[in-house]
């Protein structure tokens, strides 16, 4: 029993992150010669099942209610100590976040979290993850099993799709009701049913933009233009320009966009460490020794006031003559 | 009802890139001239306990930490925002102990200081952010957990609570005892202790406890083991747009954009 087990626990089925989960989970299967098997458990994993066995070779339904903590990690617990696996990876939803140092515990196992690589040294599993805020870099050796693991997931390529589809398998869990913690309201606050982490192209700004009406007269219709979600660093969320749900940085959301823009945002190491993941960054700033542009692509050295409405009618044009 | 806060001294975060050197053969940052501070997390977790004790009355909050005979200053700052009692486990032994190591530390110090009806520790601290104490030590302590709260009322027969989510927030219900991990919140923002507190929390017992006295020993390397840190080097080219006007500058910013999305 040395299966790698990805669990999806977000309602949001087959998304990227789950993608990128299931990838990595069949590169760290393939090396240590398992299989890779799917845990979904979710009011809506009947539909997202399907999709999951595209890539995985078993996939386990456990049909739950919504989401509740000790709930769901009773039911994990349970179906983890019928599969005994090497490793169970998590996306860095709220809730993956929350139940993996528990389900480490219960299966005798060692959890780490905000993984962004995953290798296996003379069959010991070892994990990358940024400490000290973005700053540096560790690498972690695992001494007990399973690794427990949540992940930056999105930042991982997708699996190749299997010839032959894998077993779909429901699973009754005898998980009783725990009540000691009940979720009794849950809010969506977000700007669309799109995820900030989901985002391929992020526009955010920070302290710099100066109040919450630039961030809707021109960083919004920019971010429409570009289809890409709209984001913040702390200051501009600390200041209440914009919801703390767009905040993005070591206390906000860990992205993995293809562009993220960043627009009047210094680029302390606590908003780098949400970003060190993007593929390709890009600034619009007035101090050409401003951090982030130690971390760009390309970039812009001008007051952002004077290159946003001028950008819009640029990318417009390109827009209308690829037509 | 009776509190306990954990609270953690770390470096302090906000040093600047260029001055930050890590110690690869410890395996840790390098103290260098920065200062060490209570973790924000940990204070957001004390605030909202001070908070709770104001609206709903009839707490008594005690802080603990684990960590170096330093992690002193953080707890007689927590006793100057007016917190009730304090507790300091030395780390004799290991400088950097891993999660599990952390939490049945804590959790060995808090049954010998008593029971309590919540535990509250920081969503994860500034410098290892390793984000498992919360869980780790709610399955100690035989406890139910909930991650991510910036919120807490008192209602009849246990919490009601808002927590932070990826989406937006969900407001919970909770009987106790419970452990909670703390995230920041416009509301939460640790208060600044008056001159005179700050004086009064030097005369002010502190319990302190060697591992020894709560016969603990670390066993290093139990639950995972540190092999590498370094600092990452960054590729840094930013190619600056080029023209002799604005409009050319902006007009090649937009190409380089467009470059990158229309790949998509």
């Amino acid at each position: 029993m040395n299966d790698v087990v990805i669990c999806l626990l977000s309602p949001a089925g087959f998304d990227r992150a789950a993608q990128g989960l299931a990838g990595e989970g069949r590169r760290l299967a393939e090396k240590l010669g398992s299989q890779l098997k799917a845990i979904v458990l979710s009011p809506q994993s009947p539909a997202t099942a399907p999709e999951v066995a595209q890539v995985c070779d078993e996939v386990i339904v456990v049909e739950q209610d919504e989401y509740q903590p000790e709930t769901a990690l009773t039911a994990l617990v349970d179906v983890c100590r019928q599969l005994s696996p090497a490793a169970v990876l998590f996306g860095n939803d709220t809730y993956s976040q929350e139940v993996t140092p528990r389900l480490a515990y219960r299966l005798d196992g060692a959890a780490v979290g905000d993984a962004v690589a995953i290798t296996v040294h003379e069959q010991a599993l070892r994990v990358s993850r940024q400490v000290y805020g973005g700053k540096a870099q560790a690498t972690i050796e695992l001494k007990r099993t399973p690794a427990v693991l949540w992940t930056r997931a999105r930042s991982f390529a997708s699996a190749n799709k299997l010839s032959t589809p894998g077993n779909i398998t429901e699973l009754n869990v005898d998980a009783p009701t725990d009540t000691r913690t009940r979720i009794v309201e849950r809010k969506r606050e977000s700007q669309s049913e799109q995820r900030l982490e989901e985002a391929r192209v992020i526009v955010s700004g920070g302290r710099g933009i100066g109040g919450p009406e630039p961030f809707n007269d021109e960083l919004k219709p920019l971010a429409e233009l570009l289809g890409a979600q709209l984001a913040a660093s702390r200051a501009a969320c600390d200041a209440g320009w914009v919801p703390p749900t767009f905040q993005v940085g070591q206390t906000g959301k860990k992205v993995t966009p293809d562009l993220y823009l960043a627009i009047a945002i210094t680029g302390a190491s606590q908003h780098m460490a949400g970003i060190s993941e993007a593929k390709n960054i890009a600034a619009i700033n007035t101090d050409p020794d401003a951090p982030i542009f130690k971390h760009c692509r390309f970039g812009i050295v001008e007051d952002y006031r004077k290159v946003v409405p001028l950008l819009r009618q640029k990318l417009i044009a390109l827009q209308n003559s690829q037509r | 009802m009776k509190i306990l806060v954990c609270l953690k001294q770390i470096l302090d975060p906000e040093i600047p890139a260029r001055d930050f050197r890590v110690d690869a053969a410890k395996g840790e940052a390098e103290r260098g001239n920065a200062n060490l501070v209570t973790n924000i997390f940990c204070e957001n977790a004390l605030e909202t306990a001070l908070q709770f004790r104001e609206r709903f009355g009839d707490a008594k909050i005690t802080v603990l930490s684990f960590g170096a005979a330093s992690a002193e200053d953080s707890l007689r700052k927590a006793l100057a925002m007016k917190a009730d009692a304090a507790a300091l486990v030395i780390n004799d032994k290991n400088s950097n102990p891993d999660p599990l190591t952390v939490a049945q530390v804590l959790a060995t110090a808090i049954r010998k200081l008593g029971t309590f009806d919540l535990v509250m520790v920081g969503r994860e601290a500034g410098d290892w952010g390793a984000g498992q104490t919360a869980g780790l030590l709610a399955e100690e302590l035989s406890m139910a957990c909930v991650s991510f709260v910036d919120r807490i009322e008192a209602m009849s027969g246990g919490l009601r609570m808002k927590r932070q989510t990826d989406s937006g927030w969900e407001v919970l219900e909770a009987q106790t005892p419970l452990v909670v991990s703390i995230t920041n919140d416009e509301h939460n923002v640790p208060r600044i202790p008056k001159v005179r507190d700050v004086m009064t929390s030097y005369h002010q017992p502190i319990t302190q406890w060697t591992l020894a006295d709560l016969g603990y020993e670390i066993e290093a390397d139990k639950y995972y083991q540190l092999v590498d840190l370094s600092i990452p080097e960054k590729e840094s080219r930013c190619e600056f747009v080029t023209g002799d006007t604005l409009d050319e500058r902006v007009e090649s910013l937009a190409r380089r954009i467009t470059e990158v999305t229309s790949a998509l």
